[in-house]
């Protein structure tokens, strides 16, 4: 390759050399990079706060991950902004493989809710995709609809009455919420609050009627009976719950979603870097304890064939394009 | 009987060599970041999380959960030592333990914050034992309209906190609620006040914030006079309570845990109110109460047996709904989930072993921190010696780290030096920063729900007063208010809330 190269250039015999001892040095010290890395310890961003969601799922791929690198994966919180604070974060950090973040959606969705980010959304290097976490339409245990087209027909008739909880502008419950509001075209009074955890007790304890999270929040809910089940956001009925159908199946495949998490590199982050985290974490994905973990979470690991740069790539591309109609039509901004 | 079969599982499972070694260490780390100013349990926690995944889940719970409690008995220490409160419960601490502190009364001080906290944590695990399941349905009760009146009630109680004048008092609550204002709206999302600094648009940082218009500024202040500071030390004098002490602190430390015990239980931001609301209380009943803000017993007998009764009922929500109180307990949440079991309304049933062992491992862990405590008292009053040269840039630099390790954040550190300087100019001008810290706190708090109650009744106010939890709170608020001003309107004067300044 490095003599193709040259050849290709043409010229003297000298030029030729330097040129070649160049690549070759250039490829001697990727390769030197690849055998080598990872030498120390590798910090993996949250942006969001210790002990949520997204930080159960980093924790537990982190984990598994570092047994495959023989280094340790560090998880750092650094919450704050709608995650926009930990991305610029990483997007600033040392393009040396020993800083990445693992984000969910909202690297997507970000890049509409915020007009003036301070980093470019399709400017990192990307590892993989982690999981894709189905959501469920869950509403307070005495609400009165009996299934899913039921609960669509009484949402539309009592519109100025029903109530639906989110975790805040941007949350996965927001997103789905807006999904909602649009497939039925119909306008209700959401109701936001700093996270899952107020908006679920609300919801416990009748506060609010409806809300549309994330597996990860409501499978033990749902499992105790505190609240009542709908439908599922996923294309399949899911594992957990075999008698909830989907909101395919309940006339709506439009409200079709899933909170996807992706781990990415700061740009210029070598791609033999990339490569050996990507394989990290098709290591970690593989193992039956992250396996069993996410399953209790109602969620499973994203199959070897996503956890590879080129998929996280195309997911985030689409999910762009997706979500940027759907935050215009609703007119939110979060900056 | 069901209650005592479990709890004999519980402490079979608690006393099991392993478990109370790791309960050890979780009150031993607990103790010591408490005692390390700035640096907090959350932040604490959430670097241990990936060494607990090796542990068995009960251990490891058991662990975290010493950390917990272990920091907050462990905060009230630099709180009386060094004015230096690491989190809103030992603010008030602060206020009367540090002017014991000053007057050479360190050492009863520390062991009054002892005896409290090992008292109510007594008695609060009891309490989440035999009446988990029925505080639950209450706290569930409580909607945003009674989250709003009962932080009404929390903001005219602040009133007491000043020992000085009332007008200043109130001022500085609106600045608190005005600083708590920083930050993204909830509901819209619009950035309020941040000046273009996206590290303020989650609000400014109760740590920094405390640490600076407390710790730095009693720094600075005694820095100004060294003469002054030497004095303070050459006091310590008796390390533990005389007998009339004791007399003092056990009113206090009975009415300290009944509130704590029932304001933890609210998920919503209760357990903040738990002390506030006792040294309200004990100002109120007290027969001195020109003695509080002074080095009133009474002033640390209640708020840290109120904090501690708390902390320990804030466990009720996350053991028997599977949420979190604060954030501590959404990393406890966490670290069960990596173990392998979520939480939720399922798991006192579901995990027996867990669920009595934590239980009962509270009741433990509130044991050895008494019996290791009170012999260190002894040592943490000669702190109080160590040359002052030496000891501030100490306190300065754990600050420091303290600070920027909640959120690895370095603006953090600006607003530390910024609110150290504003909390000195506010000494000089006699002006308090407890009361700023509760409008800080509660400001948010109050404006959330208040919001959230008026979207939910689609704009009617009356949803206040038809709600009857909301209405009681409303009206013991008002009787507060007439408290305070009805004095002031008969000319005559009322030493319960108003003293002379100075």
């Amino acid at each position: 390759m490095p003599g193709a190269y040259a050849e290709f250039l043409g010229g003297n015999m000298a030029m030729k050399r330097i040129l070649g001892a160049l690549c070759a040095a250039t490829v001697l010290s990727s390769a030197a990079f690849a055998e080598g890395y990872p030498e120390r310890t590798i910090t993996m961003v949250v942006p969001f706060a210790a002990g949520g969601p997204t930080d159960t799922v980093a924790r537990l791929v982190a984990e598994k991950m570092s047994t495959d690198l023989g280094q340790q994966i560090v998880v750092e919180n650094v919450g704050g902004a709608g995650g926009t604070l930990g991305a610029g974060n990483v997007a600033k950090a040392e393009a040396d493989g020993y800083t990445i973040l693992l984000h969910h959606i909202g690297m997507a969705t970000s890049a509409t809710l915020y007009r003036n980010l301070p980093y470019d959304p399709l400017g990192f290097e990307y590892v993989g995709l982690v999981t894709e976490v189905p959501m469920v339409m869950v509403a307070r245990k005495d609400f009165p609809a009996a299934d899913f087209p039921a609960f669509v027909e009484y949402v539309k008739g009592n519109a100025d009455k029903v109530t639906m909880a989110n975790a805040g502008i941007g949350a996965a419950s927001h997103l789905c919420g807006m999904l909602f509001q649009s497939a039925i075209d119909t306008q209700f009074v959401t109701v936001p609050y700093k996270g899952t955890g107020p908006a679920m007790t609300d919801l416990l304890g009748g506060q609010v009627d409806f809300m549309c999270d994330q597996t990860t929040n409501t499978t033990q809910q749902i499992t105790g009976g505190t609240i009542k089940a709908y439908a599922a956001t996923t294309p399949e009925r899911l594992a957990i719950f075999p008698d909830l159908p989907t909101v395919a199946e309940g006339g709506l495949p439009q409200m079709e979603v899933s909170i996807w998490h992706g781990i990415y590199a700061p740009h210029g982050t070598p791609a033999e870097a990339t490569g050996r985290l990507s394989t990290a974490l098709q290591f970690a994905l593989a193992d039956p304890g992250v396996t069993k973990a996410m399953a209790d979470l109602g969620t499973a690991p994203s199959p070897a064939a996503d956890a590879t740069p080129a998929a996280l790539k195309t997911k985030l591309e689409t999910e762009i394009a997706r979500w940027k109609p759907v935050i215009e039509a609703a007119g939110v901004y979060a900056d | 009987m069901d209650l005592l079969s479990n709890l004999a599982l519980g402490f079979s499972v608690a006393s099991s060599f392993e478990n109370l070694f790791f309960c050890l260490i979780g009150v031993l780390l607990g103790t010591l970041i408490g005692v390390l100013p700035g640096i907090g349990a959350t932040a604490t926690i959430a670097m241990l999380l990936p060494i607990t995944f090796q542990l068995e889940p009960v251990s490891s719970l058991i662990m975290l959960a010493g950390i917990y409690y272990g920091a907050q008995y462990g905060g009230s220490t630099t709180a009386i030592l060094i004015n230096m409160p690491g989190e809103s419960s030992s603010a008030v601490t602060a206020i009367d333990g540090y002017q014991m502190a000053r007057k050479g009364r360190a050492g009863i001080a520390l062991a009054t914050a002892a005896i409290g906290s090992f008292f109510a944590g007594t008695v609060s695990t009891f309490l989440v034992a035999i009446f988990a399941p029925p505080l639950t349905i209450i706290a569930l009760k409580f909607g945003a309209a009674e989250y709003f009146s009962l932080m009404v009630l929390g903001l005219v109680m602040s009133i007491a906190l000043a020992h000085g004048s009332i007008l200043k008092a109130l001022a500085m609550v609106v600045l608190g609620l005005l600083l708590g204002m920083v930050g993204t709206d909830v509901y819209t999302g619009t950035p309020r006040f941040i000046m273009g600094v996206r590290e303020f648009s989650d609000g400014l940082n109760f740590v920094a914030l405390a640490v600076g218009v407390f710790g730095i500024a009693e720094i600075l202040r005694n820095l100004e006079d060294e003469h002054d500071r030497e004095m303070v030390t050459n006091q310590v004098g008796s390390l533990w309570p005389r007998r009339e002490d004791f007399r003092a602190m056990i009113g206090p430390i009975l009415r300290g845990t009944g509130i704590g015990s029932i304001l933890g239980i609210l998920p919503g931001g209760g357990a903040i109110l738990a002390a506030f609301a006792s040294y309200t209380l004990e100002k109120k009943v007290s027969k001195n109460p020109k003695e509080f803000g002074h080095g009133a017993i009474a002033g640390v007998a209640g708020p840290e047996s109120a904090n501690n009764a708390g902390a320990q009922t804030s466990f009720i929500p996350l053991l028997t709904l599977g949420i979190p109180a604060n954030p501590v307990m959404a990393l406890m949440i966490g670290a069960m989930i990596i173990q392998g079991i979520v939480p939720g309304p399922n798991v006192a049933t579901d995990q027996p072993r867990l669920f009595w062992g934590i239980i009962a491992s509270m009741w433990i862990g509130n044991l050895m921190l008494v019996v290791l405590n009170l012999p260190l008292i002894g040592l943490w009053v000669k702190l109080l010696k160590v040359p002052y040269y030496i000891l501030f840039p100490i306190i300065m630099a754990m600050c420091s780290i303290g600070v920027y390790s909640v959120s690895s954040n370095t603006f953090d550190l600006y607003a530390v030096a910024f609110f150290g300087l504003l909390g000195y100019a506010m000494t000089k001008l006699r002006f308090e920063p407890a009361p700023l810290l509760l409008g800080f706190v509660l400001g948010p708090l109050l404006e959330e729900n208040l919001r959230r109650a008026m979207i939910l009744s689609r704009g009617d106010p009356s949803t206040f007063v038809s709600r009857p939890i909301s209405l009681t709170l409303l009206l013991m608020s008002l009787g507060v208010l007439v408290l305070v001003f009805l004095p002031a309107i008969r000319k005559s004067r009322d030493e319960v809330f108003i003293e002379s300044e100075g």
